[in-house]
């Protein structure tokens, strides 16, 4: 499996499964003594027999309502965002949500398209590990991490935009 | 005008370094070109039909005098020795190469200038009335708000892939609309409300292209400090079910047609219940600090040189008709706006030479406080000139190719740069502008015929704002050649409107006549007050019709 790059820039290996949405009908495939990410609407469905399992986290596509985990989203060890295409900007609205308006506080990982030229604004909304698409040169993930030392706006970051950082 | 702190500074130095990075990158293959596009776009760096094109942003028309000169040696260096102004008040660069753009955005940043989100997927450049500040009947200046805006918007790092552009335009005046804000995906009319509150009237969904929209009004008054988190609402609500499968039903008026503007309003204001209390909320001292960079220059104190101007007009009659027209009436007794066209015949609509740059930068210094700006009509303006100096001044313009009097007329043509550098483009546009001018060559017509906006797009993307043209022109391809069709009856002030389809298009050689022809029904049926809007409105596009295809 990848490896998975920390804000920090650390990289380290992945543990968690990716469990792709089953045919309709069929059963989820969820395998043994893995650390697995499920489609969230699946785990919202069967909530009282995944929550606060460790090892049981989920993922959402971009098209997906992160609304639907709200009051549950501590209840999860991870949450996984898909970019199905890295020009797909609906996962960076998805992970302030999650941050900021459901007060998520566990890890929040970037998965799918996942390029360099993107992680410094995927940290700024809330992302805390990446899953570099694996073509891409991951030792190069520090600097794409922190091209700009601050930003103009307040984001997930930070609570302060410039203009209120400028008036203290 | 606003001035770069150490933390702009810092910010444009950074950017540049990371375009640097990113261009490196891309030429040594590590980028594929689908990945290296939005970067690029973003920095405004287009692959045209003939070679790359930069589009430099100019935040809301403003430019100083070192800026020209910095814009004058670059296009000396990097380019073929000319520029050209675009309809959103920007600058672009038609031959740049893309190994030396990272250095052409250095050198813009040591004069504070940049290339950041003048294309892509993104919010874009604000724009506004190039009168700003020194009109009289302005509610509030709306410069300070543009700024604001292009802060908020720089490198948002949630709003930086869109489902397409985002343009926004802030119109201080109730009386007038240079800056055309109900064609933008948000237009905001400053306005007061009952209490004597600074605010705004918010208007979403306005756009040209396929599907040309005037903007309906979502909110009829926004309080001045809410302006950032109600954007970060509409955004949010675009980012989120703005459509990506279709690029062109990706704009936001097709989010705001699709839900209605109630039910779009609706989705918005839920939105910003959650955030209007976030540190986005703007603060007065915020608004202030901005406010301070756009004080009045230090006028002198005068009264309006009525008596000598009188007797300047007497004596010089093309002087008088230049007044006439370029010139508009400045909140400070003793002082005019003045307005250079850069639209004379044989030279492209908004075509700027080095040189010319250069004396611009000189005007400017000379006349202007030191600044300039950009329209919207791909003009320049000099928005502080004493009027005991217009008669000095305009002596100087017919040589430098800025004297044309013909502001407002129909030869003062809004024109994209068309197939003849455009990748995009169906077919060519300045050529035939450059026909049309050829043709109205005599001022005296034009000045009877009044006021006509005509604007030529080369196609669909309407950068040439034809739909909004009183005449319109848009190229066509047509099995491989160029046509163009004609509307009628489009305008982007307070009474928007998006102009009709005449009927069947027409052979480039042929556009001359049919304007002439359009011209001599508004001729034949107008009353004496009647502008050719007023007459197009009241008698329809019929006649226009007959005689064009008699």
């Amino acid at each position: 499996m990848p490896d998975i790059i920390f804000q920090d820039g650390s990289i380290r290996q992945n543990q968690w499964v990716v469990v792709f949405r089953p045919e309709s009908g069929e059963p989820l495939d969820i395998p043994e003594q893995r650390q697995v990410l499920i489609p969230a609407d699946l785990w919202v469905a069967n909530r009282e027999r995944y929550a606060g399992n460790e090892n049981v986290g989920v993922w959402l596509d971009s098209h997906d309502e992160p609304e639907t985990l709200a009051n549950h989203v501590n209840e999860l060890p991870l949450i996984a965002v898909n970019f199905p295409k890295f020009s797909d900007g609906r996962g960076y609205s998805i992970a302030r949500l999650l941050r900021e308006r459901f007060g998520y506080k566990n890890e929040l990982r970037a998965i799918g398209d996942v390029l360099l030229d993107q992680l410094q604004f995927m940290k700024r909304c809330g992302f805390d590990t990446y899953e570099l698409r694996p073509d891409k040169d991951i030792r190069k993930a520090v600097k794409s991490l922190n091209f700009f030392s601050q930003g103009y706006q307040a984001a997930t970051d930070t609570d302060l935009p410039l203009f209120r950082r400028r008036a203290s | 005008m606003y001035v770069y702190d150490e933390h702009d500074r810092k910010m444009a130095a950074e950017r540049v370094a990371q375009f640097r990075d990113q261009t490196q990158r891309a030429l040594a293959g590590e980028l594929e070109e689908d990945e290296f596009l939005p970067l690029r776009l973003q920095n405004g760096l287009y692959i045209q039909r003939l070679a790359p094109m930069l589009r430099i942003c100019v935040p809301y028309g403003m430019l100083r005098s070192v800026q020209l000169r910095r814009l004058a040696r670059i296009t000396r260096d990097y380019d073929k020795n000319y520029a050209h102004f675009t309809t959103r008040q920007n600058v672009q660069l038609n031959w740049p190469a893309v190994e030396n753009v990272p250095d052409i955005l250095a050198e813009l940043a040591e004069v504070e200038m940049h290339a950041n989100q003048t294309s892509g997927n993104c919010i874009r450049n604000t724009t506004t009335d190039q009168f700003a500040g020194v009109q009289a009947d302005e509610i509030a200046d709306p410069r300070p708000y543009c700024e604001i805006i292009r802060q908020w918007s720089t490198f948002h790092p949630e709003f930086a892939y869109l489902p397409r552009k985002f343009k926004v335009a802030v119109n201080a005046s109730e009386k007038t609309d240079r800056a055309a804000i109900q064609v933008h995906d948000i237009g905001l009319q400053i306005v007061r409300n009952d209490a004597g509150e600074l605010g705004f009237r918010v208007h979403v969904g306005g756009g040209l292209g396929r599907t040309p929209m005037v903007a309906p009004v979502i909110r009829e008054f926004l309080p001045e400090l809410d302006l950032l988190t109600y954007l970060e609402a509409v955004l949010r609500v675009y980012n989120r079910y703005g459509r990506r499968d279709n690029k062109f039903k990706a704009r936001i008026k097709i989010l705001v047609k699709a839900l209605t503007p109630e039910g779009f309003a609706e989705k918005v204001e839920s939105e910003w219940a959650h955030i209007k209390d976030s540190p986005t909320r703007l603060t007065p001292e915020a608004i202030e600090r901005i406010r301070s960079y756009f004080t009045e220059p230090d006028y002198a104190e005068l009264d309006n040189a009525t008596q000598l101007l009188a007797q300047q007009r007497f004596e010089n009659r093309a002087f008088d008709k230049w007044l006439q027209h370029n010139i508009d009436t400045h909140k400070k007794p003793g002082y005019a706006i003045v307005s250079l066209t850069m639209k004379e015949t044989g030279t492209p609509p908004g075509d700027v030479t080095d040189q010319q740059f250069e004396q611009i930068a000189d005007l400017a210094d000379e006349y202007s406080f030191g600044e300039a700006r950009v329209t919207h009509h791909q003009n320049v303006v000099l928005a502080d000139v004493r009027q005991d100096r217009l008669l000095e001044l305009w002596q100087q313009l017919g040589p430098m190719g800025f004297g044309t009097a013909n502001l407002h007329t129909l030869t003062d043509i809004i024109c994209c740069p068309g197939g003849d550098f455009c990748a995009l483009a169906n077919a060519k546009s300045i050529p035939v502008a450059e026909a049309i001018q050829r043709r109205f060559d005599d001022l005296d017509f034009l000045y009877d015929l009044g006021n006509i906006d005509l604007n030529i797009s080369g196609c669909m993307n309407a950068c040439g704002h034809h739909h909004v043209g009183n005449i319109g022109v848009l190229g066509v391809d047509k099995k491989g050649q160029e046509f163009y069709q004609v509307s009628l009856g489009g305008a982007s002030q307070h009474d928007a409107s998006i102009g009709k389809i005449l009927g069947p298009s027409f052979a480039q050689d042929d556009m001359p006549d049919v304007i002439a022809k359009i011209i001599d029904v508004y001729v034949d049926t107008r009353t004496e007050e009647e502008s050719f809007l007023d007459t197009y409105r009241r008698v329809g596009i019929t006649p226009f019709k007959e005689r064009v295809y008699a």
